[in-house]
């Protein structure tokens, strides 16, 4: 006779994950094979994980089964730029709306940027993220805090002790930490804790009142320019505060040739820098703006076509470390504007995926490589254990179609926010399937025609 | 350079006490045993010497001070001198008298000695090269004290019976320290192993030049620490510009019973003066009359500048002397 004491855990939910072709980025695995998980835990990985009678029946012991018909899985995607707008406009876009759409684009980790209001720059408030994050539980979601008070650029938030709560890193958002003594303290102080400082990498006093790229079509346009020297002498300028200090820096979006080429000068010196872009930076260029349209209106803003081609040449030849969607929802009022006065920045968890595939499309990137930048090696920036299938790594994949002719619709955004140039783009690629923790958190299809059985 | 007399004596050979930078282990050691003699006398009922008497000493103050300013007004009083203070609120600084006129004015009235205080490194070797009198460096800005050093040692040396083969670990703000920059130089000459406790935001350029290990996680800091020396941490620079606030300085570097117990069981506690409780220091470790020599240090300071005072009035006559180490 045997008792259960009560209360004891009920043994921990297997799937298995068949008939996939298993791409790990951090391994340089791409093969036919499996993955078997365990609650929210991969526990093995790998072409013969069971005997081959076992799954006769396609329902193997004490595990539910899962056919991926031979469709890519890779680790799930980690973004690590997206703007939440919760806590305080949760009219443009929440946590939970967000986590809808990151799991609908394969996102599985998303990282915050402080900019909320009230700003994220306080024990508390990394903590209420946090619990947010786990209440809602379709996806990771982690933040930023503020690198300095209120984003004023001025005084040192408490990095420590932030750190400490979870804070992924120190930025100032979307908008630069424009004097130099404030970014060298703060480099030199997040280095204690292995943090690193992500900057938006803008001079703005040269950015000033610029709407759109400086040079001919703003001209013509009548708008005013934002010259690419603003970024490149502000990387250029941080790159020199990393030599000294020694910290950790990370340009969030570069859009411009020579910045991409700073960079790649200082990884060669061996500085502890990274960068990532977004893809409109490699998908789209300025003429996107083409009649004053907002939806083309991004900080930094579209470049001209020389520089879209040094970001992708920069993604390919490694200097760009991840692609992050830079996703900023903003509400019709703000951007059915006037040009130089509506909102920068445009949705993108649900367009990350096969916007990047075009670059593989269009064979700039092996497949394996950008699926690193946009899992392996953002998580690897931020020291998130994410971003791998290994034995023993989180539970959390995209199983995904990378061929299949779609459309971009923005009926189909679950973003609550709809502003996006992409509407109408032709895409090859789709998500299938998306697992968080062992869970699936989003299958295509599902909610159209729920067959049940499979899945959550 | 040597300290030794031809007789073969310990002595001091110059005419000022700027700083610790550059001082022989036998020239510390000279000071400290002389600073010695007056722990006992200032015990007594009868503190009065007399081998000051007829000296005039001006301590001379451009930044505010109590406790340095009274230990050495009490250290000339006990040895008989004539002692006069002038702070820089009864200066004529206020009324736009530069650091050399003020100097020129003082040296007309031929003082003896010179206990000169000023908020800018090397503003005392200035006004040391513009007097006849012999000129002690109350502390430069952010640059030596040498007085609070030698006295740090003398607490030591009293309770550990030596300097050399001990570990001593200085925590705080060191890159605006005077006090840190003395005794690092004195501790490195007398052979003791120094380490500095600091955020990055507060470690001087170069520091690990000066002969120490740094640390920016203080329990590793004090691992395996005979002294703990604790500094001096001022309101208007953890407000966000070096540090970010008082509770995260507290959280990560300020000394409380946990993170002393990273060091030896029987490690002691200093601190110059005047403590930030609940910022650098927890007043529970402060007051903890077993480690901490906080108040014993003021008492030795009184001692070690009534050996300075005394030494450098010996010197006075003394042509051959040289300037400074």
């Amino acid at each position: 006779m045997s008792f259960a004491s009560p209360g004891a855990p009920t043994p921990a939910r297997r799937v298995a994950y068949l008939n996939a072709r298993l791409l790990d980025p951090a391994s340089g695995m791409d093969m036919a094979g499996q993955v078997l998980t365990e609650g929210g835990r991969i526990v093995d990985v790998g072409a013969n994980l069971f005997p081959p009678d076992l799954f006769r029946d396609n329902a193997p012991d004490n595990a539910e089964a899962i056919d991926c018909k031979g469709m890519c899985l890779a680790p799930g995607l980690v973004d690590m730029r997206v703007q939440l707008r919760e806590p305080g406009e949760e009219h443009m876009e929440n946590m939970a709306s967000a986590s809808q759409a990151a799991a609908a684009g394969g996102v599985t980790t998303m990282v915050a940027l402080p900019n909320t209001q009230p700003v994220i720059d306080d024990v508390s408030l990394v903590e209420f993220v946090a619990r947010r994050a786990r209440e809602i539980g379709v996806t990771r979601i982690r933040t930023y805090a503020a690198a300095t008070k209120g984003l004023h650029g001025k005084e040192l938030t408490e990095l420590g002790l932030m750190a400490e709560t979870g804070a992924a890193g120190f930025t100032d958002g979307t908008k630069a930490i424009a004097s130099a003594v404030v970014m060298r303290r703060a480099l030199s102080y997040a280095r204690m804790f292995g943090k690193i400082i992500v900057q938006h990498p803008e001079e703005p006093a040269l950015a000033g009142e610029g709407a759109m790229n400086e040079g001919e079509i703003a001209s013509r346009l009548g708008l005013a320019g934002i010259p690419p020297a603003a970024e490149i002498m502000m990387v250029e300028r941080d790159l020199r505060l990393v030599e000294l200090t020694g910290g950790r820096y990370h340009a969030a979006h570069v859009s411009t040739g020579e910045a991409i080429d700073a960079i790649r000068k200082a990884k060669r010196q061996g500085l502890a820098v990274t960068c990532d872009t977004a893809p409109h930076y490699f998908a789209l260029n300025e003429t996107a703006v083409g009649d004053y349209r907002t939806f083309a209106k991004v900080s930094p803003p579209l470049r001209d076509e020389m520089d879209r081609r040094a970001v992708v040449e920069g993604l390919a030849d490694g200097t760009i470390d991840a692609i992050a969607s830079d996703h900023a929802p903003h509400d019709q009022e703000e951007k059915r504007l006037p040009f130089a006065q509506a909102a920068f920045g445009i949705i993108g968890l649900e367009t990350l995926l096969p916007l990047s595939l075009e670059l593989v499309h269009n064979g700039h990137l092996k497949l394996l490589q950008a699926l690193g930048a946009l899992s392996h090696r953002p998580a690897a920036i931020l020291g998130f254990e994410g971003g791998r299938l290994a034995r023993g790594a989180p539970a959390d994949f995209v199983i995904f179609d990378p061929d299949k002719p779609d459309r971009i619709e923005e009926a189909r955004f679950r973003s609550k926010s709809k502003n996006s140039p992409f509407d109408g783009r032709p895409v090859q690629g789709a998500v299938l399937r998306t697992v968080m923790d062992g869970r699936t958190v989003f299958e295509a299809g599902a909610e159209r025609a729920k067959r049940g059985g499979r899945g959550d | 350079m040597t300290a030794l007399r031809p007789g073969g004596q310990r002595h001091y050979p110059y005419r000022h006490l700027l700083g610790i930078e550059g001082l022989s282990p036998d020239e510390i050691h000279f000071l400290l045993d002389r600073s010695e003699t007056y722990v006992e006398q200032n015990r007594r009922a009868d503190k009065k010497g007399s081998s000051l008497r007829g000296r005039t000493i001006i301590n001379l103050f451009f930044e505010n001070s109590t406790r340095t300013r009274t230990s050495f007004e009490l250290a000339g009083k006990r040895l008989g001198g004539d002692v006069i203070n002038m702070s820089v609120s009864t200066s004529s600084i206020k009324k736009g008298e530069t650091l050399i006129d003020t100097a020129m004015t003082l040296n007309a009235m031929h003082p003896d000695v010179l206990v000169v205080r000023h908020s800018e490194s090397g503003a005392v070797k200035l006004l040391s090269e513009k007097v006849n009198c012999a000129v002690i460096n109350g502390g430069d800005g952010s640059h030596e004290h040498p007085t609070q050093a030698l006295l740090d040692a003398l607490t030591i040396r009293r309770r550990r019976g030596r300097l050399d083969g001990l570990t001593v670990a200085i925590c705080g703000d060191i890159a605006h320290s005077r006090v840190a920059r003395s005794n690092i130089h004195l501790l490195n000459t007398m052979g003791t192993r120094v380490r500095v406790v600091a955020p990055t935001t507060l470690l001087p350029n170069s520091i690990d030049r000066f002969g120490v290990e740094v640390f920016t996680d203080m329990r590793r800091g004090l691992e395996g620490c005979d002294i703990i020396m604790m500094l001096r941490l001022q309101t208007e620079r953890m407000k966000g510009s070096f540090v970010p606030s008082i509770r995260e300085y507290f959280r990560f570097f300020g000394l409380d019973r946990e993170k002393l117990a990273a060091a030896k069981p029987d490690a002691l506690i200093m601190h110059p003066g005047p403590m930030n409780r609940g910022t650098e220091i927890d007043s529970e470790v402060a007051d903890d009359i077993d480690r901490s020599l906080i108040q014993e240090q003021v008492e030795m300071g009184v001692a070690v500048r009534m050996a300075c005072l005394e030494i450098l009035a010996e010197n006075l006559p003394d042509r051959s002397l040289r300037n400074a180490p």
